[in-house]
């Protein structure tokens, strides 16, 4: 579904990702695991298509089409999904604007009909009640006056609304309380299918306690150092990141 | 799949598409400026003496001014001995009596305009004074307007047949020493148009000018005056476009527009000249005079603008209060874009008893532009119980773009109500792309965006009551 090779992208002057490969089949759930600084959260950000990043060299392939020929829209039409590290607030603009508005454009996208109010709200709360969420979070601006926890659960309602192909959830365990975490993992296993796929960016181990992942890679200095089953995330849990640094350098 | 290729680039920053230039040849004086060049205008457009007089005044004045430095815009230094003071298309003798005389090639530009002339002027009910650089070349529905006893005719025409109604009005509300660049205007003016509208009439139509440079070096200097006699009304529209240019055009207009006992006069403007390119090469210089003056009790004068062309606007449309009761309007949309500055406002100066001024400005920055609104509340000693709304809100996209508001006040009649209420917001990169990343197109995530501030700031204005600030004597 997705084919990373020898992708290199930098911010400004900046080079962050130095020759990235990476393969994800459907129905597979990968985590990334890495320091801080490591270009965990720079590589999302390029898969998505955020301007700030520039890509160098090296391609992406997504579901055989080249990826970085399109818009950001256009890619999350295409199925491609970004649960922000930081979920943006935008005052005025309620949530179920902003949903019902996602939910059509990739619709329209895809030739099916779009919702309407009816539909749509029927859709809404049965997810959220899914997620075990306040109704009333429909009628708020987007992230506006969010906690945390609220803004991570807000990404994971997008992410069951929408359904994409290709999830890729940007330490959205950072930050969470047990209660929230579980959520999140409701919301992220729901979503396992087999003609899915999903990509954990993440700092620890906690949150594959919960969403039990078919690769583990570790990311250091914008490149895979290492990937392997989930036993590498208990590892490293127990090891720290040096321990692979080292390895890598040996 | 269906492209999506309505984004923000290509929404601001379409390109120009009034960019050409009509290849009629062009009568013009060689550039540089003395007493010669403002005699040769006057005598090229067979002006009597009085006018001849009065431009001699404005250029000696002139020469004494300096250019204006307090605005925030930035340009490079005007030569203004490198500019062509006049250029007329050369037909000039024989002016066409009928749009069949017309030049084609002028037909044809104003085709690309899209500019009502024709019939389209008559079905949009608005009568055209066309101005093509600097000599009006048709004029249409004087009939019908001169059966109502409104003269609405190019500058120069007035000059030969009203000179009486010129010289009462002509710089009464803008003197030539007014400041550097009305004085310019004041001895080089080329064309404009001139309205008057006699005792209790109502102008039975919308007036409409539509402006454009074309030769090219050659600044062009209009000069506009509107006298709305007593309880008379006028409601006047003023469009611009200009062709694509490299070298920065100058452009310093005038309008004077003069309000009796219960006249009202509403002035509005739609500007579309060529701001310059992407990486702020070209476009217009648009340092423009505008004010009207309520000289009689009970008078109005509106001035409306939307204001999305220009390299640089420096632009300031006022209202004099010297009538009591009399009331003074400004409503302002300022859209910047690239390296466009603008730097706008109005003036409301209060003078006579229970004057009322309403300021509305908006302005939108984005790319690297700098919007900045500037307006003066002054009100006189003998102005009592004036009073002033203002509105000032802001839109920022993008990072890179400026907003800056000054407000001026100066209130020295302690009876004075003025408020003043200003909002600043900003539409992020990265609020954006989180809609984007949601799948909605570029367009509809700026204008969700914008309609959610829009939104916030309509539900805290309606949550506070409004602030009320009795301002008392400043002698600042």
């Amino acid at each position: 579904m997705l084919e990373i090779k020898d992708l290199k992208a930098s911010t400004g002057d900046t080079p962050i990702l130095n020759g990235l490969s990476l393969t994800v089949k459907a129905g597979e759930v990968h985590a990334i695991m890495g320091p801080n600084g490591s270009g965990k959260s720079t590589l999302a950000q390029v898969i998505a298509g955020h301007e700030d990043y520039v890509v160098t060299e090296g391609s992406v392939e997504y579901k055989g089409r080249d990826l970085l020929e399109l818009a950001p829209e256009e890619r999350a039409r295409e199925g491609i999904f970004l649960g922000f590290q930081y979920p943006v607030e935008i005052p005025g603009v309620n949530n179920a604007y902003l949903l019902k508005a996602a939910l059509n454009a990739k619709r329209k996208h895809h030739g099916v009909d779009e919702v309407d109010a009816f539909e749509f709200l029927k859709l809404a709360r049965e997810k959220m009640a899914l997620l075990g969420m306040d109704p009333k979070f429909l009628n708020r601006g987007v992230n506006e006056g969010f906690s945390g926890g609220e803004k991570k659960r807000n990404e994971i309602l997008q992410l069951a609304m929408l359904e994409p192909e290709l999830a890729i959830l940007d330490e959205t365990d950072s930050g969470l309380d047990i209660d929230a975490l579980k959520a999140v993992a409701q919301g992220v296993n729901a979503l396992r299918s087999p003609d899915r796929a999903i990509v954990l960016v993440t700092h620890y181990q906690r949150l594959l306690d919960y969403v039990e992942p078919d690769v583990v890679h570790v990311l250091s200095g914008g490149k895979i150092l290492r990937s392997g089953d989930k036993s590498l995330a208990l590892e490293l849990e127990e090891k720290g990141y040096d321990w692979v640094r080292e390895a890598a350098n040996a | 799949m269906t492209t999506e290729t309505e984004n923000i680039e290509s929404l601001v920053n379409r390109r120009y598409e009034h960019g050409f230039v009509t290849d009629i040849d062009s009568d013009s004086l060689p550039p540089g400026l003395d007493e010669d060049v403002v005699r040769a205008i006057s005598a090229r457009k067979e002006e009597p003496e009085f006018m001849l007089e009065w431009r001699l005044r404005a250029y000696r004045l002139w020469l004494e001014m300096r250019e204006p430095t307090w605005a925030h815009v930035h340009y490079p230094p005007i030569d203004f001995n490198e500019i062509s003071y006049f250029s007329a298309p050369k037909s000039d003798k024989d002016r066409p009596k009928s749009l069949d005389e017309v030049d084609p090639k002028l037909l044809e530009t104003y085709d690309k305009l899209g500019i009502p002339l024709h019939e389209r002027a008559r079905l949009a009910g608005v009568a055209v004074d066309a101005v093509f650089d600097s000599v009006s070349v048709a004029t249409t529905f004087k009939e019908k307007l001169s059966e109502a006893g409104v003269i609405f005719c190019s500058f120069s025409e007035a000059v030969k047949n009203h000179p009486e109604l010129v010289q009462k009005y002509l710089g009464t509300v803008v003197p030539q020493r007014d400041n550097f660049y009305a004085a310019l205007n004041s001895a080089v003016f080329s064309d404009g148009s001139f309205v008057y509208v006699p005792k209790g009439v109502r102008c039975p139509m919308e007036l409409s000018t539509y402006f454009r440079i074309n030769a090219a070096n050659t600044g062009q200097f209009e000069r506009t005056l509107i006298v709305a006699d007593e309880g008379s009304h006028v409601s006047y529209l003023e469009g611009c476009t200009a062709p694509m240019r490299d070298e920065n055009q100058l452009h310093a207009a005038v309008v004077e527009l003069v309000a009796l006992e219960g006249a009202e006069i509403k002035y509005s403007t739609v500007q579309n000249w060529y701001p310059g390119d992407e990486n702020g090469k070209g476009g217009i210089f648009n340092f423009v005079t505008k004010r009207g003056d309520c000289r009689g009790a009970n008078s109005k004068i509106s001035w409306t603008q939307v204001e999305t062309g220009s390299a640089i606007t420096w632009k300031y449309p006022s209202c004099i209060l010297r009538g009591d009761n009399s009331v003074g309007e400004f409503y302002s949309v300022a859209v910047a874009n690239n390296f466009q500055q603008a730097d706008t406002g109005t003036k409301m100066i209060h003078i006579g008893r229970n004057t009322r001024s309403t300021i509305v400005s908006k302005g939108i920055s984005a790319g690297r532009a700098q919007n900045a609104y500037r307006g003066l509340v002054r009100v006189m000693p003998q102005a009592r119980d004036a009073r002033n709304h203002t509105q000032c809100d802001s839109l920022l996209i993008g990072k890179d773009c400026g907003a800056h508001t000054f407000p001026y006040m100066e209130i020295k009649n302690p009876s004075a109500r003025v408020e003043h209420e200003a909002t600043t917001s900003k539409i992020s990169a990265n609020q954006l792309f989180y809609c984007r990343q949601r799948g909605i197109s570029e367009q509809g995530s700026l204008q969700g965006i914008t309609h959610g501030i829009c939104r916030r700031s309509a539900e805290s204005a309606q949550r506070q009551p409004r602030r009320r600030r009795r301002l008392g004597t400043v002698n600042a």
